[in-house]
C-alpha cells in the first residue's frame, strides 16, 4: 500500500471534520459560526479526501450531479422558509410566524436553523463544485487555439 | 389577500425562488421555457407594483418583519416602480427571444446554467431597484454583477475574447463595488444607519470630510458600474463578446439600474442641503456627461464591429442621463428618468436586431450587414426604426427624451448644453446612417468571408424584437406612462431632496 499513513490519517480525520462542521452549523445561533463556515468545513473533509485518494474516488462519494441538486435544495430551503412564513401570514422571512404562540420567539430560532441549514448545503456543494472544476480542469489552451 | 400584502417583495422573490429550479431541468428547451415563464410572472408582479404605486403611493415592506432602520426595508415609490417595470419588461421580451440565439451561441450543456444565471441577474437588478437599504443595494449589485460576469464569459464558445472581456469587467466591477462599500462604510461611520430614509434624516447638516469622502467613493463606485465616461473601459468589450441575447438584456437594464442608484443617492439620501453635491454636479457630472456624449459618439463612428459601435453609443447615451442629472432641476431629473426608460427600449431593440444578424450571418462585423435589406427586411427595418429612435426623430421615444432634455437644459440656463445635445445627436445620425447605408444600398460581400443570409430571422426572434420596436413608437406617441409618471416621480424626489422645482 502506497502512502499508508496518509490514507489512514485521512480516514481518521474525515468523520471528526464532518462532526465539527455540524457543530459549527448548529452552534451558529448562539455564537460564532453558521451555515457559511460550516459549509466550508464540510467541503474541506471531501477536499482532503480528494487530495489523498484522488479526484475520481471523491467523485464517486460525492458525484457532481448530486452536488448540483444539493446546491439547488439548499437555496430552496432558504427561500422556501421565507415563502412558508409568507403563507403563514407574516412577511418574507418573518420567522415569528412559525411559532406564533411562543412567548420567547421560538419561531426565530427554528427559522434561522432552517435557513442556515440551506446556506450550509449550498456553500458546501458549491465549494466542492469549484474544487472539482479547478482540479479537473483540462490542460492549458495552446497558443494557437486562441 | 396574501398577494396584496406581500406585493412589494414579489418582484424579487419570484425569480430568486424559481431560478434554481432551472438547473434541475433538462438542457435546452425545458430550461428555457421555465425561465421564460418565470420572467413573465416577474413582469406581471412588477406591473401590479407599478399600478399600486401609481394609484396609492409609496409601498413600504419590512423584510422578516424587522422594522427599519434596523431591518431591511423595501421601499417603492414611483421612480423605482418605473425602473422595476422597465427591467422586468425587458426581461420578459429577451427571454423568449433568447432561445434560438442561445441555441447557436452557447454550448447546449450550459443552457440550464445560462438561463439560471440570467434569472439571478434579473433578481439582482430588481433587488437593487426595490430596496430601501443602502447595504442591501450592494448585496444585490453583487448578485447581478457576479452572474453577469459568468454570462459574458459564456460568449467564449464563439469568441474566446469573451473570457478576457469578462475578466476585465470582473476587475473593474469589483473595484466599483469596493468603492461603493467604502462609501457606505464612511456614511455608516458618520450616521450609524444604513436605511436610506434614516440616512437622509441623519445626514442633515453634516458636511464634513467623512461624508464628502463617502459621497465621492459612492459616485466613483457607481460610476464604474454605470460606465460613466471615462470609467467605461470595461463596457465595449463586455457588450461585444457576450452572447447576443445577454448583450440585449444588459444594455437595456444593467447600466440603467446603476443610474437609478445614483439618482436614489443624490435625491433620497444626500439632498440639496449637502452643498458638496452641487459642486459634484457642476464640476464632475456636467463635464463628464458632455465629454461622454461626444467622445464615445465619435469613437462609435469609427467602429467596424456593430456591437462595439452600439456599446460606445450606450456610453454616449449615459452621458445624456448624467447631463440631465447635473442640471439639479425637476425638469432635468424627469429627462433622465425618461431617458433611462426610452434608451432601454431603443438599445434593447438595436442589440436584438444585431442578434438576428449574428444568427443568420454568424458575424457582427459591419461587412456582414451588407445588402441585408433584401434578405432580412424585417430585421433591417427593426434596426433602422430603433436607430431613428436613438437619433431622436419625432414620433419615436428618442425624440421625447431629447425634447425633455433640451427643455431642461434651457430651463437650467445651460443653453450651450442644448446645442451640444443636438450636435451629438447628429453624430448618432452618422453612425446609424452608416449601418443603414450598408444594409440598404451595398451589395452583399461576395468574397465568401461572411455568410449571406438565406432568409430572415425566425419568428421567435422577430416577434419580441418588433414588440420592442413597437414600444419605441407607442411610447413616442403616447407619453402618459413614461413622461407622466417620470414627472410625478421627479417632483416627489425633488420635494424630498429639498430642491426647488
Amino acid at each position: 500500500m502506497e502512502r499508508l499513513i496518509l490514507k489512514v490519517t485521512t480516514k481518521i480525520l474525515f468523520a471528526p471534520i464532518i462532526l465539527f462542521a455540524l457543530y459549527v452549523q448548529f452552534h451558529g445561533d448562539y455564537g460564532p459560526g453558521g451555515g457559511f463556515q460550516a459549509g466550508v468545513i464540510f467541503a474541506v473533509a471531501f477536499i482532503l479526501h480528494a487530495f489523498c485518494f484522488g479526484l475520481e474516488e471523491t467523485k464517486k462519494a460525492a458525484p457532481q450531479k448530486a452536488l448540483i441538486v444539493a446546491m439547488v435544495l439548499g437555496l430552496m430551503f432558504y427561500a422556501g422558509t421565507g415563502v412558508a412564513t409568507m403563507l403563514l401570514g407574516a412577511n418574507f422571512l418573518g420567522y415569528d410566524a412559525i411559532d406564533p404562540a411562543s412567548t420567547h420567539h421560538a419561531g426565530q430560532h427554528y427559522g434561522i436553523l432552517l435557513v442556515e441549514w440551506g446556506v450550509g448545503m449550498t456553500v458546501a456543494s458549491t465549494m466542492l463544485t469549484i474544487f472539482y472544476h479547478f482540479t479537473g480542469r483540462e490542460p492549458d489552451i495552446d497558443q494557437e487555439d486562441w | 389577500m396574501i398577494i396584496a400584502s406581500q406585493l412589494a417583495v414579489l418582484p424579487v422573490i419570484t425569480p430568486l425562488v424559481l431560478a434554481p429550479i432551472t438547473l434541475l431541468l433538462p438542457k435546452g428547451r425545458a430550461s428555457w421555457a421555465w425561465a421564460t415563464l418565470v420572467s413573465w410572472l416577474t413582469f406581471a408582479a412588477c406591473i401590479f407594483v407599478l399600478k399600486t404605486v401609481a394609484e396609492t403611493g409609496l409601498i413600504s415592506y419590512y423584510l422578516g418583519d424587522w422594522a427599519p432602520p434596523l431591518g431591511i426595508e423595501y421601499r417603492i415609490d414611483l421612480a423605482n416602480a418605473l425602473v422595476l417595470f422597465l427591467v422586468s419588461g425587458i426581461a420578459a421580451v429577451v427571454f423568449p427571444f433568447a432561445y434560438r440565439s442561445v441555441e447557436l451561441e452557447v454550448d447546449e450543456r450550459q443552457t440550464p446554467y445560462f438561463y439560471g444565471a440570467l434569472l439571478i441577474c434579473l433578481t439582482g437588478l430588481l433587488g437593487v431597484t426595490i430596496t430601501g437599504d443602502a447595504f442591501n443595494v450592494f448585496v444585490f449589485l453583487e448578485i447581478s454583477s457576479l452572474s453577469t460576469y459568468a454570462l459574458i464569459a459564456m460568449g467564449a464558445r464563439r469568441d474566446r475574447r469573451a473570457l478576457t472581456a469578462a475578466f476585465n469587467y470582473l476587475v473593474m466591477g469589483t473595484i466599483g463595488a469596493t468603492f461603493y462599500v467604502i462609501g457606505i462604510g464612511l456614511l455608516y461611520q458618520a450616521t450609524g444607519t444604513l436605511n436610506m430614509a434614516d440616512l437622509h434624516d441623519r445626514l442633515v447638516g453634516q458636511d464634513n470630510r467623512m461624508v464628502q469622502a463617502g459621497f465621492a467613493f459612492i459616485l466613483v463606485g457607481v460610476g464604474l458600474k454605470l460606465a460613466m465616461f471615462p470609467l467605461h473601459l470595461w463596457l465595449p468589450n463586455a457588450y461585444a463578446y457576450a452572447p447576443s441575447a445577454v448583450t440585449a438584456f444588459l444594455a437595456a437594464t444593467a447600466t440603467k439600474v446603476a443610474v437609478y442608484v445614483l439618482i436614489r443617492f443624490f435625491y433620497s439620501i444626500f439632498g440639496f442641503d449637502f452643498a458638496f453635491m452641487g459642486a459634484a454636479f457642476t464640476y464632475v457630472l456636467l463635464p463628464l456627461g458632455l465629454a461622454g456624449m461626444f467622445v464615445a459618439s465619435l469613437v462609435a463612428v469609427f467602429q467596424e464591429d456593430v456591437k462595439r459601435m452600439l456599446a460606445y453609443s450606450s456610453v454616449a447615451q449615459i452621458g445624456y442621463m448624467l447631463l440631465g442629472l447635473s442640471f439639479a432641476s425637476a425638469a432635468g431629473l424627469t429627462a433622465t428618468l425618461i431617458h433611462i426608460f426610452n434608451h432601454a427600449l431603443m438599445k434593447g431593440a438595436l442589440f436584438m436586431a444585431v442578434a438576428c444578424v449574428v444568427f443568420r450571418c454568424g458575424s457582427h462585423s459591419i461587412h456582414a450587414f451588407a445588402g441585408l435589406s433584401k434578405r432580412m427586411p424585417y430585421t433591417t427595418w427593426a434596426f433602422i426604426l430603433s436607430g431613428l429612435s436613438l437619433i431622436g426623430v419625432p414620433l419615436t421615444v428618442g425624440f421625447i427624451s431629447k425634447w425633455y432634455l433640451l427643455e431642461a437644459a434651457f430651463g437650467a440656463g445651460h443653453w450651450y448644453a442644448g446645442f451640444l445635445i443636438v450636435a451629438s445627436s447628429l453624430i448618432a445620425l452618422v453612425y446609424i446612417g452608416r449601418i443603414a447605408e450598408v444594409m440598404l444600398l451595398r451589395e452583399p460581400a461576395s468574397d465568401g468571408k461572411y455568410v449571406i443570409a438565406a432568409k430572415d430571422a425566425p419568428l421567435s426572434m422577430l416577434i419580441p424584437m418588433w414588440a420592442l420596436v413597437a414600444a419605441n413608437i407607442y411610447f413616442g406617441v403616447r407619453t402618459e406612462l413614461t413622461a407622466g409618471l417620470a414627472e410625478r416621480a421627479a417632483a416627489a424626489l425633488m420635494t424630498f431632496a429639498g430642491g426647488g422645482s
